[in-house]
């Protein structure tokens, strides 16, 4: 059974990252992972999205018409995606950027202020890794724990002084959706 | 899902090539972005050079090139142009290098010239285009509308490549390898169609890489210090010599068709509806015969690996035991010529397709679907009763199920009438046309 996961927003907030976070850890559990950035002619404060499919067997359709989890980052992601998202579904919404209301009632929302999250945590562009922990909470796609160590083996390598800030910006994430700690 | 190496014997359904990897769970995957994948996998096939020049949606793919094969003290070379690029790679092919060029549809139609005077001299190359929105400069986003160009031979004169074409990742690394090999078996150009989709994606691979075994070549033009001197040319002013040449191309053509034909199938035992369609487009019509099977249409898949060299025999033989076929491209039909041919009229072949950078959704897939079974007669019966699977049995039992399609399945001739509710689901653009030819 496929779970797709659509993170959509502006360029520059991570959005790549985070899917690719999500793929990483799914496939260090065993799982199947197709992952497809929207790749048109994009540029900082455009629009970017990123789908992530996962599954037990080998992933099908790269084109997702209906979400089982939609990331909406800024307001042009909730207009497009809302609808996709599959009933029973869920929407992480956020509500620093979006001031619009979701009008689906068969999906469970998620409001959660990730841009000052993230900002609290140490930087804005941690607001997709926010949203990721948000998810999370709500959705059991991956183990947090393996999302953890996604983002140290991407970020060990590159550039190992935001390590720290990223941990932080996804745990933040989880709790504001979730309520409580995140699991060791 | 490993590529299949063989004739059409030896090809097998896609179930079974999903269980035969290794433990998905094992340590060695890797999370690798289509383009990055064929590099590699080109690389650790023994690629000598490389001629490129940078084009969306294949740029990592040159990229991976430019760090990678001065690393290992290897040929890169990013060229002037396309043209620039295509003839070093004529050049050092000559020498019998292995060589790989890579480009995506505008530029591969600036490719075409040397691609024929390759075939023409028998130079082994591996071509791959990432192919994008046309015509023209069009749009960067995934499109299958190269097929008629490279299927059909791409430049002038009388020659064919085999063209091969990946759905997955780890497909797509597995024919880069058996691309080198077909093109120095046969001495000629290779071409892989892989589009925007494949060469953007990641997917988990296993780093498993095939060097294929180097040939003996006796006709490279690498030095003639104490042997005559050999000419690699495609120029011959001669007719009577230019025709026997030709001959022996065709020759040579025939023999690629009888063994390099490669396919995959699912759940095409008990199917009553068949989409055909490869790449991109069989990703998507896979997730349409999952769906379509929860509902209780028993779809299967027909997914054509070697574009040339089509699966012709394989096809006709589903074809016999199906009410329709559908056949899906990102395109505006191309390869559903080639699927009418082997088809021969033995049962409707329908359309559907998306152009310009469009993937069609599987939810509008499977409602065309829906709507070719429902305008279409169930196969006459052969004992089955409704709601009984045709059991399909190899040898004997499959002439039989062919043999059975005596009585012509009644098609509807020109245009069909349209449910609204199908219309109520083409709610981006007006496709509604899409399904209205339907071939017998």
């Amino acid at each position: 059974m496929d779970r797709s996961t659509i993170i959509a927003g502006f360029g520059g907030q991570g959005i790549l990252f985070a899917g690719t976070v999500l793929a990483r850890a799914a496939m260090a559990e065993g799982q199947q992972v197709l992952w497809i950035p929207s790749y048109g002619p994009e540029m900082r404060g455009g629009t970017a999205s990123c789908t992530v499919i996962v599954g037990d067997t080998e992933i099908g359709s790269p084109v997702v018409d209906r979400a089982d989890a939609v990331v909406a980052l800024n307001p042009p992601s909730l207009a497009k995606f809302e609808a996709i998202v599959a009933p029973g579904g869920v929407l992480v919404v956020n509500t620093s950027l979006i001031e619009a209301e979701p009008t689906r009632t068969d999906i469970e929302i998620v409001r959660v202020p990730c841009t000052s999250l993230a900002r609290s945590a140490g930087d804005d562009k941690l607001v997709s890794v926010v949203a990721l922990g948000a998810l999370l909470a709500r959705r059991d796609l991956v183990a947090i724990s393996s999302v953890r160590d996604a983002i140290a083996a991407i970020v060990q390598a590159k550039r190992p002084q935001i390590l720290a800030a990223d941990l932080a910006a996804l745990e933040t994430g989880f709790r504001a959706a979730s309520g409580v700690l995140v699991p060791a | 899902m490993t590529a299949l190496n063989g004739t059409l014997e030896r090809s097998r359904t896609v179930a079974e090539i999903s269980t035969t990897p290794t433990n998905p769970a094992a340590p060695e995957r890797v999370l690798w972005k289509g383009n990055e994948a064929m590099a590699e996998a080109a690389i650790q096939a023994g690629c000598d050079a490389y001629f490129g020049y940078p084009i969306t949606p294949q740029a990592e793919l040159l990229e991976w090139m430019a760090r990678r094969m001065p690393e290992l003290g290897r040929v890169f070379i990013q060229a002037e142009s396309e043209l620039g690029a295509i003839n070093m790679a004529l050049g050092a092919a000559a020498t019998g290098k292995r060589v790989l060029v890579t480009s995506s549809s505008p530029g591969i139609s600036l490719m075409a010239e040397a691609m024929s005077y390759m075939a023409g001299q028998q130079n082994p190359m591996v071509l791959i285009d990432v192919m994008r929105g046309g015509p023209g400069l069009g749009s960067i986003g995934p499109s299958q509308s190269d097929y008629f160009q490279l299927v059909k031979g791409h430049g002038h004169g009388d020659y064919k490549v085999p063209c091969l074409a990946p759905a997955s990742i780890s497909e797509a690394m597995a024919l880069v390898a058996d691309a080198f090999e077909i093109a120095e078996r046969y001495r000629t150009p290779v071409a892989i169609l892989a589009d925007g989709t494949l060469g953007q994606a990641m997917e988990p691979v296993v780093p498993a890489y095939r060097t294929p075994p180097r040939p003996t070549n006796d006709w490279v033009a690498d030095g003639a210090k104490g042997r005559a001197p050999r000419v690699v040319k495609s120029l011959d002013l001669q007719p009577e010599h230019l025709e026997r040449h030709n001959l022996e191309l065709q020759a040579k053509y025939r023999e690629i068709e009888a063994r390099e034909v490669r396919w995959a199938g699912e759940h095409l035992d008990d199917a009553e509806i068949v989409i055909v369609a490869y790449g991109t487009a069989a990703r998507v019509a896979r997730t349409v015969v999952e769906r379509a099977r929860e509902g209780g249409l028993r779809a299967g898949l027909f997914r054509p690996i070697s574009l040339w060299p089509f699966p012709t025999a394989a096809l006709r033989e589903v074809a016999g035991r199906v009410r329709a076929i559908l056949v899906v491209e990102l395109s505006a039909g191309q390869m559903v010529e080639d699927v009418r041919l082997a088809v021969e009229g033995v049962t409707p072949v329908a359309f559907h397709g998306r152009m310009g950078g469009m993937v069609p959704s599987p939810g509008d897939v499977l409602a065309q679907l829906r709507e070719l079974w429902a305008i279409t007669e169930p196969v006459p019966a052969t004992g089955h009763g409704p709601g009984h699977p045709r059991r399909h049995r190899p040898g004997a039992a499959a002439s039989g199920a062919r043999s059975a399609i005596g009585a012509p399945t009644a098609a509807p001739s020109g245009r069909t009438p349209r449910s609204t509710a199908i219309l109520d689901e083409l709610v981006e653009v007006d496709i509604a046309d899409a399904l209205t030819e339907v071939w017998r």
